[in-house]
């Protein structure tokens, strides 16, 4: 294509978004809502989706064992359990450790447990971890097996409620984005037709004289993707903006280990990116259905 | 050369416009087609800029048949063939040099072609020094004029005119007829759908009258032969 013809579809699909201002305003409205919405959703989701996997990998099974194993008897059922093809980590936590560690999480109120240093009713653990998370409940089946393995302990139950509701929230968001984006396409195909409209004329003339469809859907291609471009700017600084300071305010605040948010950058360089690229798509794809209709022989 | 082959068209609401029409125009030919109101005239017109297709037969166009010619091939046809209508179909927004300058930018014609083009063609329909103007701030036939300037800055080897004067008076659509002729005399087919009695009965071209879908009469130098 000349340069001069490029410049020429900009021209007139710049035109046009003057000429039709109001609709011009609710399209871009339109998609900002929408993207606003849609960014909101998938800085939570994919947050969530940070914890489900900081969390799913801070799984753990602990073995508690039986008070009356010998060395020997332990060394042995830690071979036991490294022999489970699913394990990955098997980490041994003697009583006294066991006993520090909860003293250490009680913090201030913790020192009442001093006196059991003298007679330790704790057991000494074995933690183990599966090298998928979901396994664990398979491991942790086997290991009960075990002789010496008195019991067996790992989060039964809390994380694949979890992970339930993490599934669940995010199936109800896409509804919920899939129904969004598609009113934002509505929108803005009923935008462009009646641009097409106010331009039937000159569409008419364009054919007679030997324009091809291609040449004809330029301007209006164009004019799709600048309303979803433009559209997209406002939630893409808005949540840019919003986050940055979230995130400046809860980082030291957020000290539990899976709890974190994510970092700044690269994630909102890569939501900004999806977030224009769905504005630029609505628009282009909302475009494209009111002229195709227009433009059948 | 256009040549159509027993063609025949139905509308899908039954109406049976075009009832096995056969015909050949030498190119350079100029010729009248005459008939009442709804006889066909305006679906003869638009089959041979294929805005609409036969439902059966040929119509050949310098060797292309247009009954089978693709969709996407139609605009390249349209750059062969100048289309002028009754309502002169400019747009109102833009001078009359860009009205013409129109039919070239959107084939993709370079600038300066475009400029010593439109040029050429304002000033062989006597428009040059109104080139500035918009269309609404010109008289009908004027009007007219830079609608046939548009069809042929193209240099078309054939120009299809569906009642280029039904919308003017007397003195301009002379001045019309004139101009036309002025195309002919270039080697340019013209195919002319008109009402105008006096035109045709004066200036003796070929004449075909269309009735109910047929042809009914074709004369080399004819009259209009119905009832003004």
């Amino acid at each position: 294509m000349r340069l001069s013809t490029l410049r020429r579809h900009a021209r007139e699909s710049l035109k046009s978004l003057g000429r039709n201002g109001w609709m011009t305003f609710a399209s871009i409205s339109a998609v900002t809502v929408t993207l606003l919405l849609v960014g909101v959703f998938l800085v939570i989701m994919f947050n969530m989706n940070h914890f489900a996997n900081k969390i799913e990998n801070d799984v753990e099974i602990r073995v508690y064992i039986d008070l009356t194993a010998t060395d020997k008897d332990k060394q042995a059922l830690k071979a036991q359990i490294e022999g489970i093809s699913e394990v990955k980590d098997v980490q041994y936590s003697s009583k006294e450790q066991e006993l520090q560690n909860l003293i250490k999480s009680f913090g201030e109120e913790g020192s009442s447990f001093r006196l059991f240093e003298q007679d330790n009713p704790l057991s000494d653990v074995y933690i183990v971890k599966a090298a998928k998370p979901t396994d664990t409940m398979k491991v942790a089946k086997k290991i009960e097996t075990f002789k010496f393995a008195h019991k067996v302990r790992y989060g039964k139950g809390q994380v694949e409620k979890l992970f339930k509701t993490l599934r669940i929230a995010r199936n109800v968001g896409l509804g919920l984005i899939v129904g969004l984006l598609f009113t934002a396409m509505f929108l803005i195909s009923n935008t462009i037709k009646i641009t097409i409209f106010a331009r039937r004329r000159e569409i008419e003339i364009m054919r007679l004289v030997g324009a091809t469809n291609g040449f004809i859907r330029w301007p209006f291609f164009l004019e799709g993707l600048w309303l979803g471009v433009i559209g997209a700017i406002v939630p893409i600084s808005l949540i840019l903006f919003v986050y940055y300071n979230i995130y400046a305010f809860l980082k030291p605040k957020l000290t539990v280990p899976f709890l974190q948010l994510l970092p700044f950058n690269p994630f909102m360089w890569e939501i900004s990116f999806v977030l224009l690229m769905l504005g630029a798509c609505i628009g282009v794809w909302g475009s494209m259905m009111s002229v195709r209709k227009f433009l059948k022989v | 050369m256009i040549e159509m082959k027993d063609v025949y068209k139905t509308y899908p609401n039954g109406v049976i416009a075009l009832n096995g029409i056969s015909v050949r125009i030498k190119q350079g030919e100029f010729v009248y087609v005459v008939g009442p109101s709804g006889a066909g005239k305006s679906t003869f017109i638009k089959m041979m800029y294929r805005e609409e297709k036969p439902t059966s037969g040929s119509i050949v166009i310098n060797g292309v048949n247009l009954a089978k010619l693709k969709d996407s091939r139609v605009p390249l046809l349209r750059r062969h063939i100048g289309v002028v209508f009754q309502d002169f179909k400019l747009l109102p927004k833009l001078t009359v040099y860009e009205n013409v300058a129109f039919a070239l930018e959107v084939i993709e014609e370079s600038p300066k072609v475009i400029k010593k083009k439109v040029m050429e063609v304002l000033d062989l329909v006597g428009l040059k020094n109104k080139a500035r103007f918009y269309p609404n701030e010109l008289s009908g036939g004027e009007q007219q004029r830079v609608s046939i300037a548009r069809s042929i800055v193209n240099s078309p080897k054939i120009v299809i005119a569906d009642e280029p004067t039904g919308n003017l008076d007397p003195e301009n659509s002379w001045g019309i007829m004139e101009l036309f002729e002025q195309i002919n005399d270039r080697g340019t087919t013209i195919v002319m759908a008109t009402h105008n009695r006096e035109i045709v009965n004066t200036m003796k071209k070929r004449v075909i009258a269309i009735e109910s879908g047929k042809i009914v009469r074709d004369e080399a130098r004819g009259e209009y032969g119905y009832e003004a």
